[in-house]
């Protein structure tokens, strides 16, 4: 008993050692790779936000000073206004008909369902880009189809490039785009739904409305949650469209019409990598802020 | 040699990041070392090099000039057309590393790299020797102060492009002075709603091009000291007559270069480009339809009986100081064969525009009729207008990022009621706020 008292502690810390070492084989290429792609570009990032660039003096260590340059940046703020209209107004919509659309095709009372999805669907495998060209020679009101309907009317629509309205003409194209992405989540989330809650909602006399209302819509809090947040993130990194349009509408979007755009502009013609970093890293945790936000309060009401 | 020399390129390039001042010295130096280095013994001896650029007329020029010197070997890397490639070429001197012993740089780029010690001075490597030899406008454009930059591929000297079918149609008369295009921009329009004297949308390379040719200078650049003054009367006569053509919506609100202006040019609703000599080639490939409807006139003047003009666009090729292969006397040796060597003549016969004066002047180049312009011997017109490019004009050390926003400042002209004199000025603002961001004195 002694003995085996006296034996036992030098072999123990041994064995929990080598457990030790085992485990970090098989994490090891996960946390290679992790670190590689994840952890360096993010610390890369914040390494060059602490600095500041000159074409005239080379670089020098700036601590915190672009931060502070951010947050007064007029430009900055606008763009950030922006995205933040863009989401306000956009989102809403865009995720209100891509959820009618899925409880019209869950309904089961649509004819040439299958159809109706698909092309309901079909726009989000068209890239960003080809889309936004595609609309863009829409949007023309001289060549366009815009400009076509003028002149086979004899109306006169406002140009939807223009300052005022390009904002709304970016929204419509993403609304075209990502109706039918949120109507997948939806509809997959609906389809979990078991049949038999539908059953005792008939013995028990509920209309369709009644069945949305108390059953569709809390089934699916979790998709629309997380379709939410999506839309959060892809809003505040908007830039395909607004680039692309950029070429047609030079004046009406600007090169901060967008806080990415804008840190595009910065590191691609003006050279300011550091400061385009900041701009990166505070959009970044800006995103995450609310996404986290949106998160809380949509779980907390589920529970 | 090769070793030493690259020690001291690479010394000069920390150096210099350091200090400006001590800078000026060691490049002496350096090019001293360089100076020995005959580039014709160079290209007898061979190497590697490689070259950026976007311009489809260097590949055959690299190709004539590799059977001529059997021992070089030349890669053409295109990187990106204009801005992309200055965006990848500031990365790779950043990085020390892949920077192309040539590269093409436009000339309103050119300062730029230049202030950043990053193109070799040509004067020790025999460049002194070719002043006369180009045009004044582009040769004026890659000598900075005592040093030679690059040599000029092409030139840019502007002209007014009509469309003569629209002008007779409606009996307007083609326009010798400004006030006059106004005139003829009000006419075309009465006539016809639907044709405008020209497309804009607010282009800083065209602006600062008729502020040149009206004979202003916003900009004066002296080392890192820099002036940006809008105020001046050239930016003015440009702004007030400019303002007219925008005011009464006489300018098609079009892009240059989508899709909507090359029809616009096509079928008689832009009537007059402004532009430089390089044009006639993107005339006859992108606006078949037009053809024999345009012709060339000299550029409008800002005042009557005058010849003055300005340049429009055009590229320099520079030798690049940290370049891969290290080799400033043979990247030389090139870069004479291509800008006034044989490589002139394939780049002419790939419908470009010379800025060599030897061609300019040439019977078989003036005397050329251009079946796409009816007949006309544009080229008369062009070579005069090489001749009258008015001296002095000097382009920012950050030009392209000044020009990248022109855009959000006097764009906004174009779209809104704010006078391009107070869009100018905002320009001049912008400017000046990003010039002594980056370490430059700017008022």
């Amino acid at each position: 008993m002694a003995q085996a008292v006296a034996v036992t502690p030098p072999v123990a810390p041994r064995r929990r050692q080598a457990r030790r070492w085992s485990g970090w084989g098989f994490v090891g290429p996960f946390m290679a790779v992790f670190a590689l792609v994840f952890l360096a570009p993010i610390i890369y990032s914040i390494w060059l936000s602490v600095f500041r660039t000159q074409l005239v003096g080379g670089t020098t260590f700036v601590g915190l000073e672009n931060y502070q340059r951010a947050l007064q940046d007029d430009q900055f703020w606008s763009a950030l206004g922006r995205v933040s209209a863009f989401l306000v107004v956009q989102v809403p919509i865009m995720l209100g008909i891509a959820l009618l659309v899925a409880l019209a095709i869950d309904s089961g009372r649509l004819y040439g369902r299958d159809f109706f999805r698909i092309s309901i669907f079909l726009p989000y495998a068209v890239p960003a880009v080809v889309a936004t060209l595609m609309w863009g020679f829409m949007y023309g009101t001289r060549f366009g189809l815009v400009g076509n309907i003028n002149d086979a009317l004899g109306v006169s629509l406002p140009n939807p490039l223009s300052p005022d309205l390009v904002l709304a003409a970016i929204g419509n194209i993403v609304t075209w785009e990502f109706v039918g992405y949120n109507m997948l989540i939806f509809y997959a989330a609906l389809r979990t739904v078991p049949t038999s809650l539908y059953e005792a909602a008939e013995i028990d006399g509920a209309g369709q409305w009644q069945v949305i209302r108390a059953i569709k819509i809390p089934a699916i809090r979790g998709a629309l949650v997380i379709a939410t947040i999506f839309s959060i993130i892809g809003s505040f990194q908007l830039f395909n469209e607004p680039s692309i349009l950029q070429a047609l509408a030079p004046n009406a979007i600007t090169t901060y019409f967008t806080p990415n755009l804008y840190a595009y502009s910065l590191s691609f013609s003006g050279q300011q990598y550091n400061y385009s970093a900041t701009v990166a890293i505070i959009m970044g945790l800006l995103t995450m802020a609310i996404a986290y936000v949106v998160q809380l309060r949509g779980m907390r009401k589920e529970a | 040699m090769t070793r030493t020399t690259r020690r001291t390129t690479r010394g000069a390039a920390l150096r210099g990041t350091a200090v400006v001042g001590a800078l000026a010295l060691t490049l002496t130096a350096c090019g001293g070392g360089e100076g020995d280095a005959d580039p014709e013994a160079a290209a007898e001896e061979g190497g590697e090099l490689t070259v950026w650029a976007w311009d489809p007329t260097v590949e055959p020029i690299a190709e004539a000039y590799m059977e001529a010197n059997p021992d070089v070997t030349i890669e053409i890397v295109n990187a990106g057309t204009g801005n992309d490639q200055y965006t990848a070429l500031q990365n790779a001197i950043a990085a020390g590393s892949g920077v192309p012993d040539l590269a093409q740089v436009e000339y309103y780029a050119l300062p730029q790299f230049s202030i950043g010690e990053a193109l070799t001075d040509l004067s020790d490597l025999g460049a002194t020797e070719l002043d006369g030899a180009f045009t004044p406008g582009p040769w004026t454009a890659v000598s900075q102060g005592e040093g030679i930059y690059g040599l000029p591929l092409d030139s840019g000297p502007m002209a007014l492009f009509y469309n003569a079918a629209v002008f007779d149609e409606h009996g307007v008369e083609v326009p010798t002075t400004w006030d006059e295009y106004v005139e003829a921009a009000r006419a075309l329009h009465q006539a016809d709603p639907a044709v405008s004297i020209t497309n804009d949308t607010g282009d800083a390379g065209f602006t600062t091009s008729m502020i040149w040719q009206a004979g202003g200078n916003p900009y004066t650049v002296d080392g890192t000291d820099v002036t940006i003054d809008f105020s001046d009367e050239g930016s003015q006569a440009f702004a007030e007559t400019w303002q007219q053509l925008v005011d009464e919506e006489l300018v098609a609100p079009i892009s240059s270069w989508s899709d909507e202006w090359y029809q616009g040019l096509g079928n008689g609703t832009i009537a007059t480009l402004t532009i430089g000599a390089w044009m006639p080639g993107n005339f006859e490939s992108g606006v078949p339809d037009a053809s024999g409807d345009w012709r060339v006139a000299p550029m409008p003047q800002w005042s009557e009986g005058e010849q003055a003009t300005a340049e429009n666009g055009g590229s320099a090729m520079s030798v690049l100081e940290s370049g891969e292969n290290d080799n400033a006397a043979l990247a030389y040796d090139f870069l004479e064969f291509a800008a006034n060597g044989d490589g002139v003549q394939i780049r002419l016969d790939g419908g470009g525009f010379p800025a060599t004066t030897a061609d300019l002047e040439s019977e078989e180049f003036l005397e050329r009729e251009y079946e796409y312009f009816g007949g006309q011997k544009i080229n008369e017109v062009l070579a005069q207008s090489a001749a009258d490019v008015v001296e002095g004009w000097q382009y920012l050390p950050f030009q392209v990022y000044a020009n990248s926003i022109f855009n959000d400042t006097v764009g906004q002209a174009y779209v809104s009621g704010t006078p391009l004199t107070d869009g100018l000025a905002s320009w001049q603002e912008a400017s000046i706020a990003y010039g002594n961001d980056q370490g430059f004195t700017v008022d």
